[in-house]
């Protein structure tokens, strides 16, 4: 390297500079060398096409399927859920659960003293029933449900403002998640410790249904549509703080 | 085919396109984006359900009401109770940072049992029963050697149930010596003692005020209930109400306010004086309570005549001009409900018994006592009637003693607890020696003035028990704790706060559960009388703190955990009748044959020391019990605080005289000790006077607090109130040179 760098130094110095075939000398010196090798072995130009698609194919597959199998760990609930059969059973369906407080802050996951209610002795015949019962009602003890939809903690999020006044359909944002048999298992961002859901399971960022992603791109865009507010003047849409803390 | 440098070439740049062209480089970007954004180790408040508890604050003494907001068993934040009678909603910085020392890392987790050498910070974990019988034997070894005077106890205050559990404790024992932490109360107390004949701190309606002729106290800066002075401010620059701060600082109280007169420090008590010359010469005195209500007017009137002239108190107090003396008398001899107060800054040191003597002449001068918007007096504690203990032979004996600290007898027959001279006493009289001391709710290795005098005379003492929730300075020192629960988790009484205007009573409840294994330092007492049995268990008869709290407060007790408060109704104020043998207002206090009088402190040795240090109280520093919690410190202003140098204010004058550049190091010196300091110019300083912020330079705490400044009060020493014995020190002599 020292030696390149001196002989970089030496015609450099010897030229006037902004000569430009001598500009970059080392390039020169790769261009001929290269030239000579296309003359000596034809078809060389063949291979490196081949090692570029090579290289390309290897590297997509690695980017579309390998990726997103190291970018997630797979948890699964403590318990496997039956929404469906939940929602059979009760009066009021999604609401008998995941309800508003008086204060207008929403419930969420219910609490274990909510499932306490109907839960309190074993019922039916499903070994998660009894589980739930003894290592967590008998325990008192609260259960760490993972939660697909929690959004990272540099936003606020109204539950009461987009379903009471903006009027939005629960499963606008969740999906037809209350018609599910069983909880599906939980990918967890490695990085950013947030649930795949909110990038949504398609790793290109592609969606068919509303719920199938739910990134800040998926708020502004119903934001855009639904507010007059445009509390931006830059913008013309709500403004950063309107929902980033 | 030949596999070549240019092979690879092209391998990277078809897996450079292909990762281009796939999710990963901008899903890694997304990511990494929402992970720095939210780091996992920022703690982030629990969800749920939320719900209120109302307590009342206990960080100091002013008794705010409090509205702690939590979700599930976490406190998650507090805010001032709205309609309290103290502070209506409002709250000061202290106060909202209290759930940092709640859950922060300087509290002491279980009692622990010094293992190393004192002060070294080697300790071991011990049991509650074990860490009581310890205490307990210890105690009952000295009494067995009849030396039960030779206990004490060192208490953040005197007032409310707890500190009378110790003081009850000692007394059951045999010992006089209960002592608490200095504050303007105790002069405010004695001189309403010598004048109106009832011994207590004066509240004041500074609601219905329109005039606060106000002598150094920090209105703006902590004084009294700071949240209820801040709303009391606020009310008169709505309504036209006028505040005239004398310091020889701009404080915040200072620059808000109408006037302010900077006098140099130590000669306040000259311009009251003044004040009153102006009053009386030009008889704009209230002629009707004068003669009607008080007693030694003439002698009163005589003495700021002859030796208080408007020309005389100028020269005093560096005044330039006489007559703005005689602006400020006569403004506030023709307010309609003018008071004037005194108790320098947030009011924790105590001054002489003349200064506190001297302002409340004013107030008396104005008839201003006794009437709405005026100077009122309620008896504290009217609500703690426990029946005296019992003494068995041993305490009966060693309640004959005199007290270490020499109060109640001697020079000073007036004074009921001198801390200040505890130090002193301790080392000079070897035959008064200090077996154990207990310290609850005080830190007075920090917050004492000369504190490494008090630290070699606590060499001295054989066993210091403390009962600090926080690992501060003199638990630090001690050779057992028996950590208290912090006022989030306990029950206490919170007495009127100093100055209130209403006698409110509040009440500090649980709002979480112990966090730690902590126990109720009026559960320990309780304990430790039952070890002890005897005399001392039939001392105490309370089953626990709870039931005692219950019992004592007995039909207000319901009032208090539905309200959060009570408010006494059947304190009278008094109306024109006083409780002195005249049943008058005194202007010469026959206990003590004395006039308030200007005394100018003596100077030894003021070549070498040319300049005054004073301090200064800051609402963005603690400096008592508490230490300032991060939140707090986070506030301190860089021309205060940079890194770990601490800023003094030094008039630019005074500076250029030594060669110090604004920002410049310099080492402070005083005769007593000396710290490096910067010198930040502040045109607020009257000329050769240095002003250093209290609060600052612990050595305890955590790493937000400890290390960072100096503390003023290593730098001072007390000076002996010759009326009273108190603490009469405004500050000291010092000099600044270049570092």
């Amino acid at each position: 390297m020292g030696e390149i760098e001196g002989k970089n130094k030496e015609e450099v110095s010897e030229k006037p500079v902004g000569e430009s075939e001598n500009a970059h000398p080392v390039e020169g010196d790769a261009a001929v060398s290269c030239e000579c090798d296309e003359k000596d072995k034809p078809g060389a130009k063949g291979f490196g096409i081949l090692f570029f698609i090579v290289g390309l194919a290897v590297s997509l597959v690695f980017g579309w399927i390998v990726f997103p199998k190291l970018l997630y760990s797979k948890k699964h609930q403590p318990i496997d859920f039956n929404h469906a059969l939940h929602v059979e059973t009760v009066d009021e369906s999604c609401e008998s659960c995941h309800f508003f407080r008086e204060d207008g802050s929403f419930s969420g996951i219910p609490t274990l003293a909510q499932c306490v209610d109907c839960h309190e002795e074993v019922q039916g015949e499903d070994p998660n029933e009894a589980i739930f019962v003894e290592e967590y009602v008998a325990k008192e003890k609260e259960v760490d449900w993972l939660v697909y939809s929690r959004q990272p903690d540099c936003v606020f999020f109204p539950h009461v403002a987009h379903v009471k006044k903006a009027g939005i359909d629960c499963a606008e944002c969740h999906g037809h998640i209350g018609e599910s048999t069983h909880s599906k298992v939980y990918e967890q961002n490695r990085i950013s410790g947030y649930s795949r859901d909110i990038w949504g399971k398609n790793i290109g960022g592609f969606k068919k249904n509303t719920w199938d992603r739910m990134k800040m791109d998926d708020c502004a865009e119903c934001h855009k549509k639904e507010t007059d507010k445009q509390s931006s003047v830059q913008t013309k849409r709500d403004a950063c703080f309107v929902c980033h803390k | 085919m030949k596999i070549d440098r240019r092979s690879f070439l092209s391998l990277s740049i078809g897996a450079t396109a292909g990762v281009t062209l796939s999710p990963l480089p901008w899903k890694l970007t997304d990511d990494l984006s929402i992970w720095t954004q939210n780091w996992p180790w920022t703690p982030v408040p629990p969800d749920g359900a939320t719900t209120y508890e109302n307590s009342s604050c206990a960080l100091c003494p002013g008794g705010c009401g409090i509205t702690v907001r939590k979700v599930g068993d976490r406190a998650i934040k507090i805010e001032g109770t709205d309609g309290h009678p103290v502070n209506d909603g409002g709250i000061c910085m202290l106060g909202l940072s209290g759930l940092q020392l709640l859950y922060g890392p300087t509290r002491v987790k279980t009692p622990l049992k010094r293992v190393g050498k004192r002060g070294e910070g080697k300790w071991k974990k011990i049991s509650w029963d074990q860490a009581i019988a310890e205490v307990a034997s210890t105690l009952g070894d000295l009494r067995s050697d009849g030396k039960p005077w030779a206990a004490g106890c060192v208490s953040g205050s005197d007032k409310g149930i707890t500190p009378n559990l110790f003081k009850r404790f000692l007394t059951a024992y045999g010992s006089p010596n209960f002592m608490a932490m200095p504050s303007m109360a105790d002069s405010y107390s004695l001189a309403m003692r010598m004048m109106q004949g009832q011994e207590t701190m004066p509240g004041f309606d500074f609601e219905n005020a329109d005039f606060i002729l106000s002598f150094g106290s920090g209105i703006l800066d902590g004084w009294g209930s700071p949240a209820r002075m801040f709303k009391a401010n606020s009310q008169w620059v709505k309504t036209g109400g006028k505040v005239v701060q004398i310091e020889p600082r701009l404080s915040n109280t200072a620059a808000k306010a109408y006037k302010w007169l900077p006098v140099k420090p130590g000669t306040e008590t000259a311009l009251a004086l003044g004040i009153a010359h102006v009053i009386i010469k030009s008889n704009l005195y209230n002629r009707d309570f004068i003669s009607g209500s008080t007693a030694g007017f003439n002698a009163f009137k005589k003495r700021v005549i002859e030796q208080y002239s408007p020309a005389k108190v100028a020269e005093i107090t560096g005044i330039d001009d006489p007559s703005k003396i005689e602006r400020v008398a006569k403004e506030f001899a023709k307010a309609k409900r003018p008071i004037a107060i005194c108790g320098k800054g947030q009011g924790d040191v105590t001054g002489g018994l003349y200064d506190f003597m001297a302002v409340h002449a004013l107030n008396a001068l104005v008839g201003n006592i006794n009437k709405s918007g005026g100077v009122l007096a309620f008896e504290t504690d009217s609500y703690i009637n426990w029946p005296e203990p019992g003494k068995d032979s041993v305490a009966a004996s060693g309640l004959r003693k005199r007290r270490i600290d020499g109060a109640g007898t001697g020079k000073y027959p007036h004074a009921r607890g001198l801390l200040n001279r505890l130090a002193g006493q301790i080392v000079k009289d070897e035959k008064y020696p200090l077996e154990v001391l207990f310290v609850s709710g005080a830190n007075p290795l920090y917050s004492m003035p000369d504190t490494n005098s008090l630290k070699k005379a606590f060499d001295k003492v054989s066993t210091i028990v403390s009962f600090s929730s926080y690992m501060d300075e003199t638990a630090m020192y001690a050779d057992i704790i028996l950590p208290n629960h912090m006022y989030l988790e306990r029950y206490d009484d919170a007495p009127i706060p100093p100055g209130m205007g209403k006698p409110v009573v509040g009440l500090v409840k649980p709002v979480v559960k112990p966090q730690f294994d902590t126990m109720h330092s009026g559960d320990a007492l309780i304990r430790l009388a039952n070890e002890m049995g005897g005399s001392m268990k039939a001392a105490f008869p309370w089953e626990d703190y709870e039931r005692c709290i219950k019992e004592t407060f007995g039909e207000h007790w319901e009032t208090l955990e539905n309200e959060g408060f009570w408010v006494d109704s059947n304190v009278s104020s008094g109306g024109g009748k006083f409780a002195t043998d005249s049943g008058k207002f005194e202007f010469y206090a026959e206990n003590i044959n004395a006039l308030p009088i200007y005394k100018q402190a003596k100077i030894e040795n003021s070549h070498s020391y040319p300049l005054a240090l004073v301090s200064y109280d800051s609402i963005r520093l603690a400096h008592n019990y508490i230490g300032d919690p991060p939140f707090a410190m986070k506030t301190v202003e860089s021309t205060v605080l940079k890194g770990n140098d601490l800023f003094v204010e030094v008039n630019p004058t005074t500076a250029k005289t030594y060669g110090l550049s604004n920002g410049a190091r310099a080492t402070l010196s005083t005769p007593v000790g000396s710290a490096r300091v910067r010198v930040n110019f502040s045109e607020g300083i009257m000329p050769n006077v240095i002003a250093m912020p209290k609060g600052l330079g612990h050595t305890a705490f955590d790493m937000y607090l400890a290390g960072k400044g100096v503390n003023f009060n290593e730098l001072i020493v007390p000076i002996e109130d010759p009326a009273s014995g108190f603490d009469a020190a405004w500050g000291i002599m010092a000099k600044l040179a270049k570092a």
